[in-house]
């Protein structure tokens, strides 16, 4: 703990309440949420120097300069790393540097997305499925019809062949999720909005595997919600987080790493398996001592192949870990899982990254709709990508004073 | 191209394109590096093991093991939503390189499984042939 360091920390945070925006941009849900997060912290506009954003939503595929432009900041740094779902955690890894490093002071990370308005068929292709310019990966594969919850679905049957692991046990990740998302008014609200079924009540394991399959082994009520949405997180060095509103929320350890198919590797492995370590090993604290686990749930097995590979359990011991819904708000002993009701049960816009630091940040504060009493250290890791082949991931260690 | 067909691979695309040339003979092409022996796949001009560009193409005798796979049963592209339900799946193939397929000619997708033994089944279509799968 000795070598710890609090050089950035997490001041102002907002998510979009809304699943269902019509006649909004994504531009505009990020502007909103920016401003608002922003207030949370008692910071301006004209506070910002260092803009984090993946990029989407703009025109002409330069997501950096259109930014800028509609937030009217002129930024000591600007970063559009853009690698799927996980970008967000890549972003406050790289404020955190920035930050430490002296290049900027107030870092403002911004996700806006009106998937669910846009019709986008995220998991199960589309018409637009085979597109894009030629490329060597999109010429050995496009013939196949790989959707992505196929491509997580073979992450699945790998787990069950090598480890034993069973549906019912991938259910209890959707069980928990949609237990937290029952106690939070906004993801509630958004089963009532998406008309997710079976409509806005907990679920149980029976329903899950009741649910139509969309792809063996994974059925409709493991799969994540298209919504609309986004928000907000701003990021201040030291100096400026003893000024700002809110109890600040320390980034104290952060990894990165990337995995793609190769042809002796473990596709039950995923990306995290590199960058927790180092997360942890920077924050100097192990995965028993989180209070939180805001792990990245595109699918239930995404949750299982992460929770082995963030070093809560060992692999392959992913099932029996999330067992008897012990990875509930409530239950002592293993971390909260995705508290906010998580992109199973809460929101999906199609890279919900954000999420995973807002929900801990609020935890870290005791501001949670299922708070865990007292909760000092929460881990947030997302993915991006397609876990059965190439993803990103990055692991975000977070604690408060 | 009739909505039915798959959707096949579009060129130019340097890397891909001596791969499916050879499909046309029904011939599975992979690459190994001259100098340090490692298999490169997907195709690629360097060797990904050393840094060499002294590749040459060698012929797998197309059969293999599914390392893992999924059975779709939604799809809204019209050439695969036509053949729900179809299995997707991770070929390893003998010669030591894993790529992506389908696993075909099976009367139920539900006797696929991991460690399945396959061996390749050409599809031609638009002048040349996709590698399939189909129980061995």
């Amino acid at each position: 703990m000795a070598t710890q360091t609090r050089d950035a920390a997490i001041v102002g945070i907002y998510e979009y309440p809304l699943r269902k925006t019509p006649g909004m941009s994504p531009l505009q849900i990020k502007a909103e949420s920016a401003g608002k997060a922003l207030d949370d912290a008692g910071l301006t506009w004209k506070d910002v120097d260092a803009i984090y954003d993946a990029g989407d939503g703009a025109a002409g595929g330069m997501g950096g300069l259109s930014i800028a432009e509609y937030f009217n900041i002129k930024p000591k740094v600007i970063d559009t790393t853009a690698v799927g779902g996980s970008s967000y955690e890549f972003h406050a890894s790289h404020a955190k540097r920035d930050i430490a490093a002296g290049h900027a002071s107030v870092a403002l990370l911004t996700y806006g997305s009106t998937a669910h308005s846009q019709s986008m068929n995220i998991g199960t292709g589309g018409r637009g499925m085979g597109g894009g310019p030629a490329s060597p990966v999109g010429n050995m594969e496009m013939s196949w019809g790989m959707t992505l919850i196929s491509n997580y679905a073979m992450v699945a049957n790998r787990h069950m062949h090598e480890y034993g692991t069973t549906s019912e046990q991938l259910a209890e990740v959707s069980v928990t999720t949609r237990f937290h998302a029952m106690r939070n008014p906004e993801a509630k609200q958004a089963m009532v909005d998406l008309e997710l079924l079976p409509g806005a009540r907990e679920i149980t394991i029976e329903d899950v595997l009741e649910s139509r399959m969309i792809a063996n082994p994974l059925h409709l009520l493991e799969s994540c919600i298209i919504s609309d949405g986004g928000g907000a997180v701003v990021i201040a060095s030291a100096d400026v987080a003893r000024n700002t509103k809110k109890t600040p929320v320390w980034i104290l350890g952060a990894g990165e790493a990337t995995k793609y198919p190769e042809n002796d590797g473990d596709v039950t492995t995923s990306a995290g398996a590199q960058s927790a370590p180092v997360a942890f090993g920077e924050a100097g604290v192990t995965p028993d001592e989180m209070d939180i686990a805001m792990v990245y749930d595109s699918f239930t097995i995404t949750v299982l192949t992460l929770l082995e590979d963030l070093g809560f359990c060992k692999k392959g011991e992913g099932g029996s870990f999330v067992e008897g819904g012990r990875l509930r708000y409530d239950r002592e002993g293993a971390p909260a899982l995705n508290t906010d009701g998580g992109g199973l049960s809460s929101n999906h816009p199609g890279m919900r990254g954000l999420f995973l630091l807002t929900e801990a940040t609020r935890q870290l504060r005791g501001e949670s709709s299922s708070q865990v009493p007292d909760a000092r250290l929460a881990v947030a890791h997302g993915n991006g990508g397609m876990l059965g082949s190439r993803h990103s991931g990055s692991t975000i260690i977070l604690g408060r004073d | 191209m009739a909505a039915t067909d798959l959707p096949i691979p579009r060129f130019p695309e340097p890397d891909t394109e001596a791969f499916w040339e050879a499909t046309k003979n029904h011939e599975l092409k992979y690459q190994v590096c001259d100098d340090c022996g490692g298999i490169v796949w997907h195709p690629r001009r360097h060797c990904t093991h050393c840094t060499s560009l002294n590749l040459s193409w060698k012929s797998s005798k197309g059969e293999g093991t599914v390392y893992t796979f999924s059975i779709v049963r939604q799809n809204y592209f019209p050439a695969f939503r036509e053949r729900i339900p179809y299995v997707i799946a991770w070929i390893d193939l003998d010669e030591g390189f894993r790529m992506l397929s389908n696993v075909v000619g099976i009367d139920d997708a539900t006797t696929v499984h991991c460690g399945q033994r396959v061996r390749v089944e050409w599809l031609d279509q638009d002048g040349l042939a996709l590698p399939a799968f189909t129980p061995a």
